[in-house]
């Protein structure tokens, strides 16, 4: 009998239609980029504010004006603490300047005026969005993002926190550059891919010569030499890169990483004691297969949202290897720009 | 502290507060501004008129406490998908997901979040995910009744009728006989045999007594098929029973609004449907009432932009629930049969439910389209489905 009871009360969920709607929760977020400097809106509804807050203070099931203003430094605390804009690996900070009310179609919403600065330059920002993720996976944070007099819109599910956004237009190309530059500020921040490559570029320029480091005399040796080193390192990890990002083969991060880490420490031995000597580009090739399955964990953390991954993944993931290579050239000739001044380590 | 509540207005019902409520916001997204009365109430919250939100809201609570508790979940899960089905409000769907978080991606939950899971994927028109839990969930246990039920209707929606019926023919032992009679009737009335499935639903539901909501329920799939068959005298008399035993349930008044608009009686769907107008559905029968009707024509402009505003932000945030009711919208409200007829056909590859069928002959018709109307026919004549209005619809042309 019990087990009937259950039946029917679940009963109706189930008749003939599934549900069609009001409006779902949504808010909508628009980010304004204008050189450092960062402006916004961000309205919420009410009735998701009051869902995570108690915004009804007296518990008499309407929300008034009074109520949203005692609140405001909750509201704002509560929502810039669900949403992260980083540009170049640093975060941008965020603060309110006025909590208004508007209204949507489907209620009233809370309107949070937003200002913030990106110290650091980057053509794209990193926005991570998790407001409601945990009272409501079907909410979604529809961001307008304008920089350049052009806007484009993003969705956030809490399956996609993360995306990048910046630098673009929209289009493929666009897309492609956006990654390209993604790329480029990943391996700045990754230095455990920077510290393989030094380990194993040194002594293209140096020489071991009468017990003491020897500057590299001839410039043509060195380039194809470092040419070389790049080169295979770069093919080695696409070949990986790609077929992680297909889902063809699967590694579990904590060996990768342990192995990426290891090939740091065997790259710099071999300058100590060394045993490769002109065959490094082999060694560049064989450990080069580990760092793909690692770019690929970071790509992932890019925010592309599963579903999309395979579409996009042939022309971005060239886009992200090109840039990787291009950057560990720029590493070459720009050594003073040492990766180890940064204090965040990306997670490959 | 000045609470001068001068925007209150004490009325018995909910549809009476809430449309209090809705009829100031109806310019989407004017222009944000700064109340100048801390007393203006802002928002209703639909809270307030009913205990079962409010004891949601308590559960919401306990279960935030120790979300890990299957017991407390599953209670929760139950209760916002009751709210949802009762309200049209996916909000509620989206808690009830929240509520099962922790089992949300995991193989095997236990039976009861499974079939709660199955339940919510369903509404989100994951059919698909919905049936991958069923099955697993009836491999393990054949004859857990909910499952079953759950698995029918999907199956139904899909138009995979004999494999739903062999469902509720399994639930006979389990179930009140009007369950079961109405889990027949669903497949049954649309696979070639609409009045036997006519008549056993009636007799079941003359010999039953009980829940208002299976009652409502099997009374409105009876207004359904005397509909469909082309019996408007027996359709009215049943969806008013529905109405009568569960007043507040958005589906029943959708098909009863869907129902009048056919029979041409445009000016009763207003009257039914008033201004509570949250659920899009609801929303969409109210415009096609009011384009119908002429003195209605600045209520119809509010609406209709309201409804507009509704389809663009569905589509932004990439929902596609919503592919039948804007195929209507563009078809019936703009006049716009191509991109009608795009919808539609999306629509039907996903779910083929009889008014799937028809928005489809509709805008096929109407666009001129050979291709699909073939598709309707076909699909009448392979599963034998009674739709007298569809069929004049695909036939009109031939």
């Amino acid at each position: 009998m019990k087990r009937l009871v259950a039946l029917l009360l679940l009963l109706a969920a189930c008749t003939a239609t599934p549900v069609q709607a009001h409006k779902s929760s949504d808010a909508y977020l628009t980010l304004i980029r204008d050189g450092t400097a960062l402006s916004g809106q961000w309205d919420i509804a009410l009735r998701d504010l009051d869902n995570a807050l108690d915004l009804d203070a007296d518990g008499n099931g309407e929300i008034t004006w009074g109520e949203l203003r005692a609140r405001r430094a909750d509201v704002a605390a509560y929502a810039l603490a669900r949403l992260v804009v980083s540009a170049a690996g640093e975060t941008c900070p965020l603060t309110t300047t006025a909590q208004l009310v508007d209204r949507h179609t489907d209620g009233a919403y809370a309107v949070l005026m937003l200002a913030g600065k990106c110290a650091r330059g980057g053509a794209t920002l990193a926005v991570d969005y998790r407001l409601f993720a945990d009272l409501d996976p079907q909410h979604r944070g529809l961001l307008n993002y304008v920089e350049n007099g052009t806007s484009r819109s993003v969705v956030f599910a809490p399956e996609a926190p993360r995306q990048i956004v910046g630098g673009d237009t929209g289009g493929p190309l666009a897309q492609i550059l956006t990654y390209v530059h993604e790329g480029v500020w990943h391996i700045w921040l990754g230095f455990d891919h920077v510290l393989f490559l030094v380990s194993l570029l040194l002594p293209a320029v140096l020489v071991r010569r009468d017990g003491a480091w020897q500057p590299a005399s001839a410039f043509r040796a060195s380039f194809v030499d470092v040419a070389k080193i790049v080169t295979a390192f770069t093919l080695a990890h696409s070949i990986t890169l790609s077929l992680a990002a297909l889902d063809v083969v699967a590694l579990p991060s904590r060996w990768v990483e342990s192995a990426i880490a290891a090939s740091v420490v065997l790259a710099a031995l071999n300058n100590l004691v060394p045993v490769v000597a002109g065959g490094r580009w082999v060694a560049a090739f064989a450990f080069g297969l580990i760092h793909g399955f690692g770019f690929a964990g970071a790509l992932a953390d890019l925010g592309l949202p599963p579903g999309r991954w395979r579409c996009r993944s042939p022309a971005s993931t060239s886009a992200w290897n090109w840039a990787s290579w291009r950057s560990s050239q720029a590493f070459f000739h720009l050594p003073s720009r040492s990766a180890a001044g940064r204090s965040t380590a990306a997670s490959c | 502290m000045s609470p001068v509540r001068f925007t209150r207005v004490r009325t018995a019902g909910l549809a009476g507060a809430l449309c209090v409520a809705l009829l100031l916001p109806m310019a989407a997204g004017a222009k944000p501004f700064v109340p100048d009365d801390d007393g203006a109430v802002l928002e209703r919250l639909p809270v307030k008129a009913d205990p079962a939100l409010a004891e949601l809201k308590r559960q919401r609570a306990a279960l935030a406490r120790s979300p890990m508790e299957a017991r407390l979940a599953d209670a929760v899960a139950r209760r916002a998908i009751a709210a949802s089905r009762a309200s049209g409000d996916p909000r509620y769907l989206g808690q009830a997901q929240a509520a099962l978080a922790p089992w949300w991606n995991v193989a095997d939950p236990p039976a009861a979040i499974l079939v709660l899971r199955a339940t919510i994927r369903q509404s989100l028109h994951d059919f698909r995910g919905a049936l991958a839990d069923l099955d697993g969930l009836l491999a393990a246990r054949p004859f857990d009744g909910q499952a079953l039920l759950t698995r029918a209707t999907v199956l139904t929606v899909q138009g995979r009728y004999d494999e739903a019926k062999r469902d509720c023919a399994k639930l006979a032992r389990l179930a009140a006989e009007i369950v079961t009679s109405a889990c027949l009737a669903g497949p049954t009335s649309l696979s070639g045999n609409a009045e036997g499935a006519y008549r056993a639903l009636a007799s079941a539901l003359s010999r039953a007594d009980g829940d208002a909501a299976v009652r409502a329920w099997a009374l409105t799939l009876a207004a359904e098929i005397a509909a469909r068959v082309g019996d408007p005298g027996a359709a009215d008399t049943h969806f008013r029973a529905a109405l009568a035993a569960d007043p507040r349930d958005a589906y029943t008044r959708g098909a009863y609004a869907d129902f009048l608009l056919d029979e041409d009686r445009a000016p009763e769907v207003a009257a039914m449907l008033g201004d509570d107008v949250r659920n899009d559905a609801l929303l969409l029968q109210l415009v096609l009432a009011e384009a119908r009707i002429p003195h209605a024509r600045a209520a119809l402009d509010a609406h209709r932009a309201d409804l507009a505003a509704r389809f663009a932000a569905a589509r932004q945030r990439g929902d596609t629930v919503h592919r039948r009711e804007e195929a209507r919208y563009r078809l019936e409200i703009e006049g716009d049969a191509a991109a009608a007829l795009a919808l539609a056909r999306a629509n039907w590859d996903v779910q083929r439910e009889p008014a799937d069928l028809r928005i489809l002959a509709a805008a096929a018709k109407a666009a001129g389209d050979a291709a699909a109307r073939k598709a309707v026919t076909d699909w009448i004549a392979s599963r034998g489905l009674e739709d007298r209005r569809t069929a004049l619809l695909a036939g009109a042309q031939r």
